[in-house]
């Protein structure tokens, strides 16, 4: 969504960059050799790993965006309750049929964490969200061919 | 021979989600089910901590619409605290609201609809999307980059930051609002304004381009639930639940938001995170109800403003009764932009909205609050409990677009059953699926969390799972 708020700078990024995907595009399948992916998000389920795996195998500069993929954040305080705890709450107290979703959707992972801790990150945005503008300024460096840096823009939080 | 046919992920949402489409011995559409994949069990995860923490950690739930969870988590800690906040606070969270209703709304029918709308729902998947939209038709393109930036600015200069901001506090908001950004943000709606009026016009001229979505995009009878104020008006922050039914009958008047467990029940389906709420009396899946802006401007009798009025009277007129057809949560979220403009610049012109006195102070009284809103995809409830000491010791959170999960599995099977023709799959049959999702602007991170990429790869499976056919949307 921040990405989003780059607004009319959109426009420019559109002519530099092509988005081959994305949440904002159909194209379904994560295509190879991308050149720069910004990844959100900590790793919470299998099917979170699968793709992370994905994404690296198959991009040469990733982006760990924001700090729930930095640090694994908010979604990581589920951590000390374990993932028992937070289904019994969710699906076993309070529904007429209790029972905690196991088909089709992906198993969660015992514990949130960051993208780091799986795959080679190249690029650290803290944020929650990162502005727009460190977001531009990651991407317009990566496009000259600089490494970004970032830190007058960027604060955890 | 049982077959089924997976769109994963469906695209152009916020949030993860697939699709299966199950098949019956002779190919036709036996059932359809939409999968939300993600959890993170904010409910249990807030335990213990000190419940003035909420409003900042509960809008992580979300990216496009924290305001809304702002703003009813700040209510139920608000109910904690026994206070009725200052007067000028509340419209003050109105104004923040009506911004994110706007750059919300924005959002949808732009970004992530209009290349359906406007490229057409069977055009090349590489480029329908905005991108696509901005080489096509930049005009509108540009209009709703304009319109989404201004809600998101008018949340920046009220509450300091676009995304996740933390000025609605428990008892109000932190700071007042300063004459200088008053009037920035009215010099802005009148651009804004002219924008929700052109796309109004433009988008009603080319609905009858889309007769058989709009008879197939989940047009059934269901119940609609939403906020409403003392007159029947249109409501977005306080007044009461009303419910109406498929005919336009009330069943709920006026229920306080409070009294939900009374009403909505949950129940909860083996194959998704997501969770279904269904209207109790009707019982589960009987009780179906629509949230969001169709069932905003199905219950509201009026809406208080004037070009509003129009908009709204016209959308009364597509159908006797309420409006039936989920493809109408395009219209509706376009009238309910021009709403929300109109009534941000009565608040504005009100000397009220600059009164310094904008929270009260208090520590906690009640040792369960309950804080309801409106967010831009329907009817969002915070339900919290806290100890002597003011920790949270439990939660329960019935968000927009669970209330719209049964619906939105509804219309998929209905799509699915118009459209996809199993002997022959084409990409655009899938896309009118996906589409239905689109329309009611689901926000699945509000129910689990964040961002993920998979392939898409429709394939007809035997029972002994052998590929009979397989279509992938890109290579």
């Amino acid at each position: 969504m921040s990405f989003l708020d780059l607004d009319q700078r959109l426009l420019s990024l559109a002519v530099q960059a092509e988005l081959v995907y994305s949440p904002l595009v159909d194209i379904k399948e994560f295509p190879k050799g991308v050149d720069v992916a910004l990844v959100e998000g900590a790793v919470s389920s299998t099917e979170d790993l699968e793709k992370i795996k994905n994404v690296r195998a198959r991009t040469k500069i990733l982006v760990a965006l924001g700090d729930c993929a930095v640090t694994s954040n908010v979604p990581s305080m589920r951590n000390p309750f374990g993932c028992e705890a937070i289904c019994q709450r969710a699906y076993l107290e309070n529904t007429v049929n209790p029972l905690v979703p196991s088909q089709v959707v992906p198993a969660l992972l015992p514990q949130a964490r960051p993208i780091h801790e799986f795959v080679k990150v190249d690029v650290f945005v803290q944020g929650c969200p990162p502005s727009s503008d460190a977001i531009y300024q990651t991407l317009s460096e990566i496009l000259e061919g600089r490494p970004p840096i970032l830190a007058p823009q960027t604060r955890f939080g | 021979m049982p077959r089924e046919i997976r769109i994963d992920p469906v695209t152009r949402i916020e949030g993860h989600a697939k699709i299966t489409i199950y098949l019956d011995d002779h190919d036709q559409v036996r059932d359809a089910q939409l999968h939300i994949t993600q959890f993170r069990g904010f409910e249990k995860f807030c335990e213990g901590r000190p419940f003035q923490e909420m409003p900042s950690l509960m809008a992580r739930i979300c990216g496009i619409c924290p305001v809304s969870h702002l703003l009813a988590s700040a209510k139920a800690c608000d109910a904690l605290m026994a206070v009725q906040i200052p007067p000028a606070a509340v419209k003050l969270r109105r104004v923040l609201n009506l911004a994110q209703i706007i750059q919300s709304h924005a959002l949808s029918f732009f970004h992530l609809s209009s290349p359906d709308l406007l490229l057409g729902l069977d055009s090349d998947p590489a480029k329908r999307h905005i991108f696509g939209v901005l080489e096509a038709h930049p005009a509108l393109a540009k209009d709703g980059i304009r319109l989404r930036q201004f809600g998101q600015q008018v949340i920046e200069w009220l509450a300091g930051k676009r995304i996740h901001p933390t000025w609605v506090v428990p008892g109000g908001v932190s700071s007042p609002l300063s004459t200088e950004h008053r009037d920035q943000i009215l010099a802005g709606i009148p651009e804004a304004i002219e924008i929700a009026q052109r796309t109004l016009d433009w988008f009603k001229g080319i609905l009858p381009k889309f007769k058989e979505e709009i008879e197939t995009f989940g047009n059934f009878p269901s119940l609609y639930m939403g906020l409403i104020d003392a007159d029947g008006g249109w409501e977005h922050y306080d007044g009461g639940v009303r419910i109406i039914d498929a005919t336009g009958k009330i069943l709920a008047y006026q229920s306080a938001g409070s009294d939900y467990p009374q009403y909505i029940g949950e129940a909860v389906e083996p194959w998704s995170y997501l969770k279904f709420p269904f209207y109790k009396p009707l019982g589960y899946p009987q009780g179906l109800y629509r949230v969001g802006p169709l069932a905003r401007l199905n219950i509201a009798q009026r809406c208080g403003t004037q070009r509003g009025a129009q908009e709204l009277t016209q959308f009364k007129e597509l159908q006797k009764g309420p409006v039936s057809s989920s493809f109408h949560y395009h219209l509706a979220r376009l009238v309910e932009i021009l709403i929300s403009l109109e009534k941000m610049e009565k608040l504005l012109n009100d000397p009220e909205i600059l009164s310094p006195h904008v929270r009260a102070v208090a520590s906690a009284n009640n040792f369960e609050g309950i804080g309801v809103s409106e967010a831009p995809r329907g009817i969002l409830f915070h339900h919290y409990k806290i100890n002597e000491q003011g920790l949270m010791t439990w939660a329960n959170l019935i968000i927009a677009t669970g209330h719209n999960n049964l619906a939105m599995n509804f219309g998929i099977l209905q799509a699915a059953q118009h459209f996809v023709k199993a002997k022959k799959l084409a990409e655009g049959m899938l896309n009118r699926v996906e589409a239905v999702i689109r329309t009611y602007d689901p926000c699945l991170s509000c129910s689990t969390h964040a961002l993920g990429q998979m392939p898409l790869l429709v394939q007809l499976v035997s029972k002994d799972g052998e590929v009979l056919d397989q279509l992938q949307r890109h290579k």
